[in-house]
């Protein structure tokens, strides 16, 4: 609605007010298969949460569609009780009023072109009602195999078409493909609909549902470890936006390298019975609605190579599984040893390997490894760290990952999201790994509770390496 | 675990704080600023209050600065007595209650200074009677940033001037902190409406501080003639902003709710309540740099509107046109 595209906003004085937060624009959100389990634990406490610290625009609106026989006081009520139960901020009466008055709930089936055109018209009426200025994102909370009949029903409906001056933005949820040629299928039906920078991909390690027959190399080292990978390895982007970022996650991903002895690089497991963290648990292949045959991988660790002048020479080393040790998420740089040490190997019997670990989760923070003289008159080195945990520093929690997510889809700020063009490089890059996995053998069994199978330590020990313990 | 201390200095006042940490088990904590609070015995209760809860954002560690001169400095014996706070009994960090008495009361600075973490920021903050130059006063001197509450004092207006006439990079005050949201809200209505302001209002109880602020950052933002109107209360209550294609409104009459309303849109409603002290001192804890948007504020003036606005209704609404600064009514609630 602007003037002209000369105006701007004098109350906003961004180099030297820096109180302002960004505030959304007038906007909406959809939520498609808004009955789910994700969609009440995560998805309406972070629009709740997000409310409730001023980040959403005063007429911000919420619809719901799926197949229920519901009024909009029943969606309502739904909502309040998933708030209620799973928020992370206070409960305020006010906040909770502004949200519910944008509520609506739409019944129907995905083949159901009555429902869409009711869709339409509830936007139409929210615009006038409510002020939501014709943006609105839609969130595709539904399994992969209803994404092209759900997007080609936005487009027959116009609903994917904004109005002049206005944004429509489609959010997906991985699995994003089982291998690149049906990623490539995927991209190019929601490509279809709505323009490759209207389109956010969120990856949230775990989503239970679709695992068996994907495995946990598909599940979590095609996208999240090897987005770790290249942010890693990156260079320095030019600046921070989204196109400079993804601009250097590429080059990284496209120098990937596979090994070329895959048998002896690669390792994947499936874990059996045993005790973890003082609890009996069974093997996969015993879980309910698990076939006894199943090869699904619950662990997979690949050897990467990328091939730049910057780390030429430097593996890297990717590992994923279910019922590990504990629950971790971490990237440890392990630094080599100085070309000439002056302490006879008897000082520095203890003494391991510098390292960086950055610790993505739990407990946040950075740790270095590093040696230091032991106290006392005999010169003897010994491994200490250097820690640095955003828990102690910041007791406030960095905001729910769906929070962030939800924000930055309403502001359009896509540095988190992967590019359709990075989840076809990742795919490249596992796919070998997976056919060869198809034709050669099992997965290797490993014990509950423990870090994984003995193949993937004799992996390392190839090298001359161990894994590290998180 | 909390230690007392009579009759002590800041050497021990150090060895006990180092005695508190390693006996909650925790040798080093991650604490990112020191948070100086000065204070009299009356206030300091709520002050170090709103400030532990705040340190659940920010870790610190708290000195609260208790003068206690006596009735003839002379003839009060001097003497630093202290209540040295960690572990759980101090939320996160560690809080020290300092209590100055006689002619110590004068060298606060020769107390506070031993007893900054080291390298990390300091911050002052007077919740009631600041210095008139804060960044002149000893213990001023030592923060990076200095928090002020021109609401919490007697006469805010002349608080305000003073506040202007001794501005240095650093200074800050509560009263500009309570205008975040309300500004944020506005900002954000006026990036729908996309188009020049004219004039703008601001509505509110007498001698409210951050009205007059956000009147001057209307002026200063705006260069635009600013209304100030006088109502009932509670403390803000309306800004309105006029445009060719008609007014932006807020509207908050009492309690947590207001009311947006944009030219060509629906009214709306919009959560903006009055946030507690230790939200207040979150806030302004988050950014230690010079907040230049509130220097630009607190240096504009505000012009009123040359001729009366036609009709008056607003008059019959129970307010009154004032000029700027020109009554000396006492606040009621203690908030904006």
């Amino acid at each position: 609605m602007t003037d002209s595209d000369t105006w701007s906003n004098p109350l906003r004085d961004t180099a030297n007010d820096r109180r302002l937060p960004r505030i959304a624009g007038p906007s909406g959100l959809v939520i498609f298969g808004v009955t789910g389990d994700l969609s009440r634990k995560k998805l309406m406490p972070a629009v709740y949460d997000l409310a409730n610290r001023g980040l959403l625009p005063p007429g911000f609106s919420l619809v719901g569609f799926a197949r229920r026989d519901w009024e909009d006081e029943d969606f309502a009520q739904v909502v309040h009780d998933a708030v209620r139960e799973h928020a992370r901020t206070p409960f305020r009466e006010e906040v909770w009023q502004q949200l519910a008055e944008g509520m609506r709930f739409i019944p129907g089936q995905f083949d159901d072109d009555a429902a869409f055109k009711r869709l339409g018209e509830t936007i139409a009426e929210l615009d006038a009602a409510r002020g939501t200025g014709g943006n609105f994102a839609f969130y595709l909370s539904v399994p992969p195999k209803f994404f092209p009949q759900v997007v080609q029903q936005l487009k027959r409906h116009g609903l994917s078409d904004p109005p002049s001056g206005s944004w429509r933005r489609a959010v997906i949820e991985k699995p994003f493909g089982r291998d690149l040629a049906t990623a490539e299928e995927l991209n190019a039906v929601v490509h279809g609909v709505f323009p490759p920078a209207e389109v956010f991909r969120i990856d949230i390690g775990g989503r239970a549902g679709y695992y068996d027959g994907i495995g946990s190399a598909r599940d979590v080292i095609q996208n999240h470890l090897l987005q770790l990978l290249a942010l890693t390895a990156m260079e320095e982007p030019a600046d921070f936006d989204a196109d400079a970022l993804m601009a250097e996650k590429l080059k990284v991903l496209k120098a990937v390298k596979l090994p070329a002895d895959l048998a002896r690089h690669t390792v994947r497991g499936q874990y059996t019975a045993g005790w973890q963290g003082g609890e009996k648990v069974p093997g996969y292949l015993e879980e309910d609605g698990i076939d006894p045959q199943s090869r699904t991988d619950t662990y997979a660790a690949v050897r990467l190579e990328v091939d730049n002048r910057r780390w030429a020479g430097v593996p890297f080393y990717l590992r994923t599984g279910k019922r590990l040790g504990r629950r971790v998420t971490e990237i440890a740089v392990v630094f080599q040893r100085a070309p000439h040490s002056p302490f006879d190997t008897t000082d520095t019997q203890e003494l391991g390997q510098n390292a960086l670990v950055i610790r993505v989760q739990p407990d946040e923070g950075v740790t270095v490894r590093f040696g230091s003289k032991v106290p006392g008159t005999q010169m003897e080195i010994r491994d200490v760290t250097m820690d640095f945990a955003y828990g102690e520093s910041f007791t406030e929690s960095s905001p729910e990952a769906y929070e962030r997510l939800l924000l930055d889809v309403l502001l359009g700020d896509a540095n988190l999201f992967p590019r359709h063009q990075e989840v076809e490089e990742s795919w490249r890059i596992l796919d070998p790994v997976e056919a060869y996995w198809d034709t050669h053998g099992r997965p290797a069994p490993y014990a509950s509770g423990t870090w994984g199978p003995g193949e993937a330590d004799d992996m390392l020990a190839r090298d001359g390496r161990t894994w590290r313990r998180p | 675990m909390s230690t007392e201390l009579t009759g002590t200095t800041s050497a021990k006042i150090n060895a006990a704080l180092i005695a508190a940490r390693r006996a909650a088990g925790s040798p080093a904590v991650g604490m990112v600023l020191t948070l100086v609070i000065v204070t009299d015995e009356e206030n300091a209760h709520d002050s170090l209050k709103a400030a532990r809860d705040a340190s659940t954002e920010h870790p610190s560690r708290i000195l609260v600065v208790i003068r206690r001169p006596g009735r003839s400095a002379r003839r009060t014996e001097s003497r630093l007595d202290a209540d040295v706070r960690a572990g759980a009994a101090a939320g996160n960090g560690e809080t020290v209650l300092l209590r100055l008495h006689g002619e110590l009361a004068d060298h606060a600075d020769s107390v506070v200074l031993p007893l900054l973490l080291p390298d990390a920021p300091v911050v002052v903050w007077w919740p009631v009677d600041a210095p008139d130059v804060p960044s002149r006063d000893p213990l001023g001197a030592l923060a990076q940033r200095r928090i002020t509450d021109a609401y919490a004092v007697e006469d805010p207006p002349t608080q305000i001037k003073a506040r202007a006439a001794a501005y240095a990079p650093g200074d800050t005050d509560l009263a500009w902190t309570r205008l975040t949201p309300w500004r944020s809200m506005l900002a954000a209505a006026l990036d729908e409406v996309g188009t020049d302001v004219t004039g703008a209002t601001v509505e509110s109880e007498a001698d409210n501080p951050s009205a007059e602020l956000l009147a001057r950052w209307f002026a200063d933002r705006l260069r635009v003639p600013v209304e100030r109107i006088v109502t009932e209360g509670p403390v803000v209550t309306a800004a309105r902003l006029r445009t060719a294609q008609g007014e932006i409104r807020i509207d908050r009459p009492d309690g947590p709710v207001a009311r947006l309303a944009i030219p060509g849109q629906p009214t709306r409603t919009l959560a903006l309540k009055v946030r507690s002290t230790a939200e207040l001192i979150a806030e302004e804890l988050r950014r230690l740099d010079p907040d230049e948007a509130y220097a630009a504020a607190l240096a504009a003036r505000v012009t009123p509107p040359s001729a009366p606005r036609a009709g008056g209704s607003r008059d019959a609404a129970g307010g009154s046109r004032i000029g700027e600064q020109d009554t000396d009514d006492r606040r009621e609630t203690s908030d904006a």
